[in-house]
Order: structure tokens, then sequence, then C-alpha cells
């Protein structure tokens, strides 16, 4: 029976791809190993390889067809013996084995991010439910991705001040291991984009140096989980050192990359560390949600005086949104946002948790609960009083965050709300988070592992007793 | 003229200089002050901590004098200086005044770092002195970037980055060293070998007890050097100056010295003899090299006497600031915490 092929995943986070270019013509004999299609994605273009061998019998999706999903069937391979007649088999046939396409399958199953329709996944960040007061009224939006915005932030910062260089591993020839530095290399040369070797804890310390020395860096971790490594000289040397020195010797550096849970790649590739970084006089803590704050934020957080901790989610980076076509677009650190107003509950959330919250506040509003939720943007310093106006205005108050409730950035919501508006609430602050659990690697697992937006709905109307 | 009867240098030396070039009077002179001052500086200091003046950790230098100012000597205006824990001597000999640094030590708010650093914990702009750090290697990899700055800034600064044969078993001063190289950083990455990390002897935690060769595998050239005899200890650094600024990459001095005093007060120092101590510092105190290298020249024993005057005023004068200054003011527990 002919053999299909599919839309392949080239990476844990990839839902689609462009199918560029078929290198074999229908009637072609493949042997396995041959390139037989070129694919990009928003990251590279990639070549598949077949796996079986025969004769390419129909090509399913013909080349320059953009977006195809993972898993979809793009050609049909003959065996030996069978003709154009067995195609036919094809179409009738079931869905796709998932065995050739595991990843793909993983996702749509476990991450709730698919774009595909039985996927509960969040969508894309979503800014227009209230106007950004950052925005001017009338300013002209483009639509780009997470990762553009990064990039345009950083190149924009780079162009206006010489002193601001990046530094880390692939961020210049690789184009960046998610590829945020993509051009940065080709622009502004070798000198300010600098691929380190892969030794966090000593690149940090030569960044934190060069900072002292009155350079602006921005170190690119490939992702916080390999921070941990250099998170002394984050914290004993970037952060403290300004104190130490009475106030004589600063630091103005970033560091930056993928922060939280990503998709299947399990415990030590998939933690959050905003509340770690958070509890550290010195460090300012940003995670963003919208495009529009990725690139404001981290604008901000460049020309920062001090040491920032820039939080960014790899599932976002290929998400696109509203970012203002503006000369010069930055957003305060320390400003919440309220992203969609209401009255009945708060949920309070920031990065990823934002698409859960948001979510949410869909869902809730169909059963008549108007959720206000705020998007914090901005960890440490916390705006408390943005959170705080709105739990006295609808007296009930949920978190959201992936990472673990034992002390986390909720917890320290949740103790605010407390200390400044305990007469307003009407019941016990809820926080959803993830589990108090190593990130597991089984798709069922994992998904059990990260809150979810039925988890938010429910804490929602267990607050509002209903 | 009394030159060292036997050096701490061992003769495994990659390459061991016989005697090395003489000084000037004037330079003699210059560095018989600058030691002394760190000397009686740091006796002090001793000093006011046994009065309970000086809290926490205090960690001296004594002994190892001849190091850091014979690579001063060997500096100029821009060169960067940045070093571990026991770091008054390297504040002294950048030209740190003397009742700032003190002043810090017993928590003013005349002290380099306003009270809030500490021993540990000073800095100076101004003078090019970046710490001060009490992370055991940390400096290591930070000193590498102020050799980075220089090198995107295509000035002809060196950095240079001192820390112990402790700190040279730390992972990160390897990756610095990998990167150094490759990019061919102005760093001078000076051991200063004094045979103790806190009490563990060198040879119960190096494998390689040779530092001069520590940067062999990334090709980074090391010099073991007599860090009791300030002689040596300036000619290496010229030598290694010349090396940075002529593009060439990072070099590896090994100073072999000793401190007299424990790890930090508190060490009662059990892991050595007595005699170990007395045998240094009677064989090759650094300064006593110097002393008596000027009397054989001529130099009375009178102007020597006024040098030693010059210095206990700097250093009793600094002490008074440091127990009478007012400590500083609550409100600067929530200063300097953000720019």
């Amino acid at each position: 029976m002919p053999i299909q092929v599919l839309m392949p995943a080239l990476s844990p986070t990839m839902e689609k791809g462009n199918l560029a270019k078929w290198l074999k013509k229908e009637g072609e004999t493949i042997k396995s190993g041959d390139v037989i299609a070129e694919i990009e994605t928003d990251k590279a273009t990639m070549e598949v390889e077949a796996t079986d061998e025969g004769t390419l019998g129909k090509i399913l999706i013909p080349e320059g067809t953009a977006d195809v999903a993972v898993n979809t069937p793009i050609a049909t391979i003959l065996a030996d013996g069978e003709s154009a007649a067995d195609l036919a088999k094809v179409s009738a046939a079931p869905a796709p084995k998932a065995a050739e396409a595991p990843a793909a399958e993983a996702k749509g199953d476990a991450k709730a991010e698919a774009p595909q329709p039985a996927a509960k996944a969040p969508a894309a960040p979503v800014n227009e439910a209230l106007p950004d007061p950052e925005i001017p009224a009338g300013t002209e939006m483009v639509t780009q991705t997470i990762r553009e915005a990064l990039r345009d932030a950083m190149a924009e910062e780079m162009r206006r001040d010489g002193d601001v260089f990046i530094m880390g591993e692939e961020v210049a020839e690789y184009q960046g291991a998610y590829k945020v530095t993509q051009g940065l290399l080709q622009e502004f040369g070798a000198r300010r984009v600098i691929d380190t070797p892969i030794t966090e804890h000593g690149f940090a310390g030569v960044g934190v140096g060069a900072a002292m020395a009155g350079l602006k860096p921005i170190v690119e971790f490939m992702t916080w989980n390999f921070a941990m490594q250099a998170i002394d000289q984050i914290i004993n040397s970037a952060a403290k050192t300004l104190y130490m020195s009475g106030g004589q010797m600063g630091c103005s550096i970033v560091f930056r990359g993928p922060n939280g849970a990503a998709a299947r790649v399990a415990a030590q590739h998939s933690q959050d560390y905003a509340a770690w970084y958070s509890q550290i006089p010195g460090l300012k803590v940003i995670a963003p949600y919208s495009a529009a704050d990725y690139k404001g934020l981290l604008k901000a957080a460049i020309r920062d005086p001090n040491p920032v901790v820039f939080l960014e989610n790899e599932m976002l980076y290929g998400h696109t949104g509203e970012v203002p076509k503006l000369p010069d677009f930055v957003v305060p650190i320390g400003k919440a946002r309220i992203a969609r107003a209401g009255k009945d509950v708060t949920i309070v959330s920031w990065a990823m948790g934002m698409s859960y919250a948001l979510k949410a506040a869909d869902e809730l509003a169909k059963e008549g609960i108007e959720a206000e939720v705020i998007d914090l943007r901005t960890i440490r310093p916390m705006d408390t009083e943005t959170v705080i106006n709105s739990v006295k205005k609808t007296g009930r108050a949920v978190t959201v965050e992936e990472g673990w409730q034992q002390s986390g950035v909720g917890s320290e919501v949740a103790a605010r709300i407390m200390e400044h508006a305990f007469d307003y609430l009407d019941a016990p602050v809820a926080r959803v988070s993830g589990k108090d659990v190593p990130m597991p690697y089984a798709a069922n697992l994992e998904k059990l592992a990260l809150p979810s937006v039925a988890e938010v709905v429910a804490a929602a109307k267990a607050v509002s007793y209903r | 003229m009394a030159a060292p009867k036997k050096s701490v240098a061992k003769e495994s030396g990659q390459e061991k200089a016989g005697s090395p070039p003489e000084f000037t009077r004037e330079q003699e002179l210059k560095a018989l002050r600058d030691m002394l001052l760190i000397r009686r500086f740091e006796e002090k200091a001793g000093q006011l901590y046994g009065m309970g003046a000086i809290g926490g950790f205090c960690h001296l230098y004594i002994g190892q004098e001849a190091v850091v100012v014979g690579m001063q000597m060997a500096l100029k205006q821009g060169d960067e200086v940045i070093t571990g824990y026991r770091d008054h001597g390297h504040m002294l000999a950048c030209d740190m005044e003397a009742r700032g640094v003190m002043a810090e030590l017993t928590g003013r708010r005349g002290g380099y770092s306003r009270g809030k650093g500490g021993s540990m914990h000073m800095f100076s702009k101004e003078k090019h002195f970046y710490g001060g750090h009490g992370i055991v290697g940390a400096q290591v990899s930070l000193g590498t970037g102020l050799a980075f700055a220089n090198r995107y800034r295509g000035n002809d600064n060196v950095s240079v980055t001192y820390f112990g044969d402790g700190a040279a078993n730390q992972g990160q001063v390897y990756e610095s060293f990998n990167m150094a190289e490759l990019w061919k950083l102005p760093v001078i990455y000076v051991i200063e070998n004094n045979r103790y990390a806190m009490g563990t002897a060198v040879s119960r935690a190096s494998a390689q007890q040779d530092f001069s060769k520590r940067g062999v595998s990334f090709n980074i050239p090391g010099k073991q050097v007599d860090g009791m005899d300030v002689r040596a200890v300036k000619a290496a650094a010229d030598e290694a100056t010349a090396w940075c600024r002529g593009g060439n990459g990072p070099i590896i001095l090994e100073m072999q010295t000793y401190r007299y005093r424990g790890h930090s007060m508190s060490d009662p120092a059990k892991y050595r003899t007595r005699e170990e101590v007395e045998k240094v510092r009677h064989d090759q105190d650094p300064i006593e090299q110097v002393r008596n290298r000027l009397l054989a020249s001529g130099v009375s024993e009178q102007d020597l006497k006024a040098i030693d005057a010059e210095v206990r005023e700097i250093v009793n004068e600094a002490a008074d600031f440091a127990q009478h200054d007012p400590e500083p003011d609550a409100s600067e527990l929530y200063t300097d915490i953000y720019r």
C-alpha cells in the first residue's frame, strides 16, 4: 500500500511551515535518505529526507504552499510493484500514522498550542481588548512575530548606541538558535554580534565585566535553563555591585532568552525562573506577553542602567501580534497593563500565563462573569497599584503562572493583595500554577503539569462562588 | 646586599630568570614605601579587628606586598585592576586613599563603598580598581570582561586580573582563559600562589601545581615569577603588559609568594608550622629585601626611618578617621540598589 509522506515537525514547537520546493518529480525513484523537498519555517529552511524507498507517486501539496500544518500528507510513495492505481487506496486510508511524526502528534495533544481546530490553543497574543496607553491613538500598527519584534528592538538599540552589543551561543553566524538574532551579524558585524563558546558561567561573567567597564551587553542564553550555570554572576556580580560599591559601579546589562516550558523537552529544559530572579534586589525582571510589549520592553531593558533579566517564551516566538509603527517605541519597565477590562474578578498573569488567562476570560464571559485581566509585564519592580485598584473593584482575584506555586510570583501577588486590599476581598485569592513536579516528558503528563484554561475558569468561578 | 637566600619559586619554572634587572634608587624607594604602606595598613587593620572595630571577614595581604606593588609599577593610567577578597593591598597600590579603605573596613560612611561593601567589596572607578570580589574565581570572568571592553573600544589598556592558587581551580577560570585567547583579549592573569587555599596546601588541591602551565591547553603563555622580589615582579609585568598591548592576547604570571597571616582573621593556621612562616619571613621578606639593598647602596637608616614614619602617619590617620567617622545614615539602607 502506498506510503504517505507527512509534513514533518522540524522543532519541538513547530506548528506549520511552507512547502518551498519539491526536489523530486512524480514518477522519480526515491531511495531512503534522498532529499525530496525543502520546507521553510519562520526560523529556517530545512530539507526533507525520504525514509522510505520507491517511486514518488503523487505530490499532494504543490510547492509554494504556505502554512502547511504539521502532519498533513504532502506526497505518496509507491512501493515496488505498486502503481498509480494504488493511490486511490490512500485517500480511503485513515489518518496518518502517528509514529511518523511524533513531535507533531505530541504537540496537538499535549501543549494546547497547535493551531488545529481540535486543539485547545490559546490564541496569539491579544492586544486589542484595551488600547495600550503607551501607544498613541491612531498609531499605525504592523503585524510581526515576537521573534521579529525582539530582533527589531535589539537592532534599533544597537543603531542608537555603539556601546550595545550582543553575545551568546549561536547568536551570530547561526543567526540565533531560535533565530531571534537573525540578520544582526550582517548589519553590525562580528565586533558587536559575538558567538561565544558553550560556557554560560564564563561568558555571563565576561558580559558583566564589560558592563562594569561601561559597555551595554545583551547576553543571550540559549535558554534560561542553562543560565543556572551563570546565576552567580547574575546575582552576586551584576545585581549586587552597585550597592556594594556605594553607588560607584553599576552594571547596564540585559540577560535574555527563552524561559519556561517549551514543548516535550522535559524537566531540565522546562523551568520558569520568574520567581527566582524576582527575589533579587538590584535586578529588574521582565516577562512580556504581547508582541508590542516584547519590543517596547526589550528596548527599555537595553537602555536601563541596571541589570535586567528578560524572560521570553519560545512558544511565543512564532506568534504574531500588532506592534506600533513608531520610530522609537519604548514601554516603561514596572507598569502592568489591563489587557481586558472587567468588573467581577481580577485575573493577574504575565508571559505565557496570559494565554490561559485571556482564553479563560472569554469562557467566563459566556457565563456572564466579566474578568479583568492584568498583564504584569514586569515582575520586578511589580506594579502593585494596578493590581490593587482592580481588586478593590472586583473583590476577587486569581493568579495564573506556568511556574511552581511554592514561593511563586502568584504567591507574591496574593500576599500583596492581602496586605493592601484585604478588606476589599470577598474570597481568598486563588493561585493557578504549574504543578509541583519536575516537567514530565510524556505528552499527557506534560499537559497535566501545566496550568489549563479550565483550571483558570474553575478558579475564577470558585472565588466568585459560582 | 642580602639577596634572597632561597627563592620560594621551585626550580620547575617554565622560564627561570636569573637575577632580575636592578631597580634605580628611585624605584627601590617607591617600592619600599608602597610595600610598607600596605604592611603597616594591614597590621593596623588586624589590630582594629582585634578591637572589634572591624567585623566580618578580614583577609590580610601581609607577605605578598611585592606582587601588587611590582605589578603596579609596570602599569599605565587606564589599566584596570580587579581581584578577589584579599584586596586591601591592591587598593592601596592603585593609589586609593588609606582612610577610605580603612573606613570601609570599619563600616563607616567615609568608606569607599559608604560602609555598604566592607573588606571584600570596594571599588574606585577613578583609580580603575574594579573590586574587591567575594566569590572565589568570579573576578576572573569579570576581569576578562574588562579586557573585552578594552578590545571593543580599541584602546591599549590592559586588564590585570588577580586570583589565588585556590581560585585557579575554579571552572570559570578556564572558560575565561578560552575566550581570552580565542578573542585575543588584553588580560594579565596574575595567579598569586601563596601556597594555601585557606587551609589547603596547593599539593593537596591542585593536580598541576605549576600554575604558569594552567593556560597550556589554551595556548596562553605563562611564567613563574619570584613574587617575593619586587624587581622580578616588575620585570615580568613589563613583559606581560608589552605582550598584551602588542595584541597577542592574554598571559599568565604565577607569582610565588606567601601569606604570613591566616587566611582570615579567624584562621588559627594549624595547617602549617610556625617555623615554615618564620623561615619565609626571615629569608625572603619582600620589604626586607629592598631595605637591605638600599642600605647596601648607601641610603641611610635615617632616610628609611623617615619613610616608615611617613607611612605610619598615613595609617594612623586612616585608623583614626575610620574609628571616628559616623556610620552610614539609616537612609543609606535603601540607596544604590538601582540607578
